[in-house]
């Protein structure tokens, strides 16, 4: 966990480097001037004014520093909270609620709120991953290798077990011996493509997902 | 219901859910419809967030809902406390059913129509009288075997028989006093351990929250479905609220909580083997399916909205084949593959173990966790030839040749497993863009705001790509068997240096369009049967119903001054409706029930329907509309003005079902399938229709197994997110929930000797974990037909990839079915506890691993 260790806001020494070679007097003085207790005592509130120091005027919200923001839904529950994503130099750099929504109003759960550590997880998998039968490893692939190979074995399985009529004669058009399990944490359009190539394409029966566990 | 229309409710009854903790947004409705007032119930057999927010905790034995649901139908119909106008007028509570059937009560448990040799059912007892009803569920029968569907033309000829006095014996009202005479509130606390006056404090707190001015809804999530009755349980549900008046009205309903983003998208838009797109059926080689004409006539209800399915049928097939759907060839309806039986993740698990699967994709599912019995699913990824993983960080199920129970066991090693295994990284949100449809139909695009990291791809691309390459390789087939993926439409635009196909183009195909121009369909009113429309899913028309004009981009909610229905927020199906069958919200002259409640009435003015929410409704259908039987009508000619339910063929609410259940026109309880308690209503132990795959590697416990004495339910974590890898790899919700537990009362702690956080063997006969335990007041012992049940609980979402791991839950459980669905059970099977380890994990704990 040590290793999500983005760097949140002002650093705690800066404000010190900025006030060397000024005299001891001076620097007491500006730091009981900056330190919010005295000004409590003062009067000042201490969720607006008191709460105010030289630090916190330079803290900025990580979203200011985003080139672009998008409209998402959490990936989680299917409650379907509304979430912004913001994005810097191509990389997301902050995840919130959308106020906006209805259903959540900006707000999120701890699943919702952490899903930039999902995205930026250092558990992340970025490679064609591959292990031939029998072996102890995996070894890295390209793609393209990948994805040719997955449809010669699909067509070779697919073939190989292809049913166009029961034993009686009745037409079944069908494969049973592969199998597609998954969709409800994908888009709409991605299940139905899924559905239609697998089910409308190959003949294929074993279509399944979690809504059914 | 909306999920924000929860707010509305003056009593909610969370049942089957731990709302708090798992759908934490969701509840905020409830915590704001507690501020306004209402009474919030929590029923459940552990003591959660949910129970300590509640104004009412109500403890049940896990698998006893029946028992409590039925017992406040039994005290809502022998107290008069139903909501007479509404469930007169709109259900089929004085339907008369055929003589010859028979109740439980008659037979120890059973209904009448069951065939002991093939353990199935006959609906032909169940029937209204006279008549032969379809199903309202068009994908009823394609588990089963059953009789075809018979003579729906009888729907046409009369209303059902009815008895409006209710005196009928077999009129569905007396029927259910009958059926539900032996469930009285002292049978619910024997039965479920919930003491009798909270069980009466409940029904009567919400039946004086249903009426006229008042509304009351439930909320349930796996809870319910985990169970051999899953759908019996949810029918309970829907004969309490239908009694009450709790449908189609502000604050009243049903809210099925569910648990992945678009596990409702990928339910309509399915990836499930017995559904075509939007609840159309899959066809069946051993039904009436043969042609393209009797499979419509066998599966097309006469009367009801349901007899549109032709144009949504053909439609379907124009906008996968295209131009190669011609009459001639039935639209392409022979490339359609055939079942021969339930292709459930179930069953397709056995094929696994027994080597009929050669390959398998697993796109963003881990059933090595999420799976019940997780060494037998293991022992059938090892018997594959390949395997496909599409995941975006190692999962279980990817490295299980590697790292699995059986190699960590010594049962195996890498060098016996033979299955080729594709790991290919997946694009994650915010990295592609689409629709995705939350637990309340309510479908919401989403952008792309960067580039997915390496070698990670949208599921769209995979699949697009794999289509295209799949298509060449087929091109110069001449076999008739490839003509289905030869037709296949596939010319989808892609964009970029990726090639990333366009999904807006993906969703105008679902939503539908003209074929001879291909301008899309602005609603499913517009589809043919004739071949001069293709739509892909009918619910989701209007989703697009310009080109250009997205609804499901749609960002405008109401303002503080309502009213609260959102209709500019996102799309919802069908026709942006946010509530369904709301034409129950006005009484039979087509008034709101009270100006509190209103949501959609009769303009008579403008002789239409009108309101807050898009009618449920034929628009111009007056609320004094009787259909003219001497007319033969058909479709929703057939439906009066006063029937709102227009899915169903008479347009009632069925209390009573006479088609489309495997396990009985009535919920009716049953033990679960592995119990330490004989069932104390019936002769009848479990479900007699329920699935069970009882064989060696997937053995059951008989009841009151002594070796497996504990009922055993599972949960999830606020944290930690069902097959768990998105959330074990997520640096704070993994410091947040840091490794698996299992909790045990004090008392069952005492006796077995157990301290906090000691360790603990889980045991049955499918296999044994170790786990620390919690030992929490949480969950209770209960007393049951005069003996001591304990019940521990056990979070199912860990494994062993990711910072925060832990014991597979699912490893104790067994493969079974609901009767109608195939959903397993993992909320109530048993098992052993004991404190200890397992030897083999000590000994490597000693050797430092």
């Amino acid at each position: 966990m040590a290793r999500d260790g983005r760097n949140g806001g002002g650093h705690p020494w800066g404000k010190r480097s900025r006030t060397v070679g000024k005299g001891l007097g001076a620097r007491v003085a500006g730091f009981l001037q900056d330190w919010s207790l005295p000004r409590q005592f003062a009067g000042q509130d201490v969720q607006s004014t008191a709460a105010r120091s030289s630090a916190s005027e330079r803290l900025r919200p990580r979203l200011e520093q985003a080139d672009r923001v998008g409209t998402s839904v959490c990936p989680f529950c299917a409650v379907g909270c509304g979430q912004l994503i913001y994005a810097k130099n191509g990389r997301p750099i902050h995840v919130e609620g959308d106020p906006r929504s209805p259903v959540n109003a900006g707000t999120l759960c701890p699943k919702g709120a952490g899903t930039l550590g999902m995205l930026l997880s250092p558990e992340r998998i970025t490679k064609v991953l591959y292990r031939a039968p029998r072996s102890r490893d995996w070894e890295v692939r390209p793609l393209d290798w990948a994805m040719e190979r997955i449809a010669q074995l699909t067509r070779q399985a697919r073939d190989e077990t292809f049913a166009e009529t029961l034993p009686d004669g009745r037409i079944v058009n069908h494969t049973v011996g592969i199998g597609s399990l998954g969709g409800a944490t994908m888009d709409n359009e991605e299940n139905y493509l899924i559905k239609k190539l697998f089910g409308g394409g190959l003949g294929m029966l074993n279509i399944e997902n979690q809504a059914r566990i | 219901m909306a999920l924000w229309d929860l707010a509305n409710s003056d009593c909610i009854i969370e049942m089957g859910s731990n709302i708090a903790e798992n759908h934490p947004i969701a509840f905020r409705f409830v915590t704001e419809a507690q501020r306004r007032g209402a009474t919030i119930i929590h029923i459940d057999p552990r003591y959660t967030r949910t129970s300590a927010l509640a104004d009412i905790y109500a403890p049940i034995r896990s698998g006893t809902d029946i028992a409590f649901l039925g017992g406040m139908i039994r005290h809502i119909l022998e107290n008069d406390l139903w909501f007479r106008d509404f469930a007169l007028e709109y259900t089929n509570l004085a339907h008369i059913i055929e003589d010859g059937y028979e109740d439980p009560e008659a037979h120890d448990g059973l209904f009448s129509g069951f065939d002991p040799d093939t353990g199935a059912y006959s609906q032909d007892t169940w029937q209204y009288k006279g008549k032969t009803v379809p199903s309202s569920i068009a994908e009823h029968r394609e588990q089963t075997k059953e009789q075809d569907g018979g003579d729906y033309e009888s729907m046409t000829e009369s209303p059902p028989p009815q008895d409006r006095t209710l005196q009928h014996p077999n009129c569905v009202y007396q029927i259910m006093r009958r059926h539900y005479a032996r469930y009285t509130p002292e049978m619910v606390e024997r039965v479920t351990g919930c003491p009798k006056e909270t069980f009466l404090t409940i029904v009567e707190t919400l039946a004086r929250n249903s009426g006229r001015e008042r509304t009351g809804a439930f909320t349930y999530a796996v809870g319910w479905t985990h169970h051999s009755t899953g759908v019996q349980i949810i029918r309970a549900c829907t004969i309490v609220q239908a009694l009450l008046g709790n449908v189609g009205r502000p604050g009243g309903g049903i809210m099925a909580l569910r648990g992945h983003v678009s596990i409702q998208g990928s339910t309509d838009i399915p990836t499930l083997y017995n559904m075509l797109p939007t609840y159309l059926p899959q066809p069946n080689v051993f039904h009436d399916h043969a042609t393209l004409e009797r499979y419509l006539k066998s599966e097309t209800p006469t009367t009801g909205w349901w007899s549109n399915m032709p144009k949504y049928v053909v439609s379907l097939l124009k906008a996968w084949y295209g131009e190669a759907a011609t009459k001639a060839n039935d639209w392409g309806y022979p490339f359609l593959p055939k079942l021969t039986g339930d292709c459930s993740q179930e069953p397709m698990t056995m094929a696994m173990v027994d080597g009929v699967m050669r390959g398998q994709f697993m796109l963003g599912q881990n059933p090595l966790v999420g799976a019940v019995n997780a060494d037998f699913v293991e022992r059938g990824l090892a018997r594959l030839d390949w395997l496909v993983v599409r995941d975006f960080a190692m999962t279980e199920t990817a490295n299980f040749w590697q790292k699995g129970r059986l190699i960590e066991r010594g049962e195996t090693r890498p060098e016996d497993i033979e299955t080729e295994v594709f790991f290919l990284p997946a694009a994650m949100p915010g990295e592609k863009e689409g629709t995705v449809t939350n637990t309340s139909r309510l479908v919401q695009w989403h952008d792309k705001v960067c580039e997915a990291p390496g070698d990670s791809r949208s599921d769209l691309w995979f699949i697009y790509h794999l289509g295209r390459r799949l298509k060449e390789l087929y091109a110069d087939s001449r076999e008739l068997r490839d003509g289905a993926i030869q037709a296949l439409t596939w010319d989808y635009p892609t964009k970029g240096e990726l090639a990333e196909p366009d999904a807006e183009a993906v969703l105008a195909e679902i939503n539908g369009y003209t074929v001879s121009d291909g301008e899309p369909v602005a609603t499913y009113k517009d589809l043919k049967d004739d071949g001069t429309t293709a739509c892909g899913g009918w619910m989701y028309c209007g989703i697009m119903p310009k080109k250009g004009h997205n609804v499901a981009r749609s960002r405008k909610p109401d303002g503080p001054d309502g009213p609260g229905s959102h209709l500019g927020w996102a799309f919802a199906w069908p026709s942006n409706r946010r509530t369904l069958y709301n034409r129950a919200s006005a009484d039979a002259e087509g008034r709101p029930w009270s100006e509190a409640k209103k949501l959609v009435w009769w303009d008579e003015a403008k002789e239409t329907w009108t309101g807050l929410d898009v009618p449920d409704f034929v628009e111009t259908k007056r609320p004094d509309y009787r259909p003219d039987w001497s007319k033969r009508p058909h479709g929703m000619d057939a439906l009066g003005g006063n029937d709102p339910f227009i899915m169903e063929a008479d347009g009632k609410s069925q209390l009573f079902v006479p088609t489309g259940l495997r396990d009985g026109p009535l919920p009716t309880h049953y033990e679960p399938i592995e119990s330490p308690v004989r069932n104390p209503l019936y002769g009848q132990q479990i479900n007699p229709t329920a699935k069970l795959w009882n064989r060696p590697g997937n053995t059951l416990h008989e009841p009151g197994d002594p070796r497996f004495p504990y009922v055993f339910t599972t949960f999830r974590l606020t944290e930690i997110h069902c097959g768990g890898v998105p959330t074990r790899v997520m640096p704070h919700t993994a410091e947040l929930q840091p490794e698996a537990f299992v909790e045990v009362s004090p008392e069952l702690a005492d006796e077995l000797g157990i301290r906090h956080l000691d360790w603990t063997v889980l045991s049955s006969l499918r296999g044994e974990i170790e786990v620390r335990a919690m030992v929490t007041e949480r969950v209770r012992p209960f007393m049951i037909d005069g003996r001591t049940v304990h019940q521990i609980g056990m979070p199912w979402v860990y494994g062993r990839e990711g910072y925060a791991r832990g014991a597979i839950a699912n490893v104790l459980l067994a493969i079974t079915g609901d009767a109608n669905t195939s959903i397993h059970t993992t909320k109530a099977l048993t098992v052993n506890l004991r404190r200890g380890r397992l030897t083999h994990l000590k000994r490597e704990a000693r050797r430092g691993r």
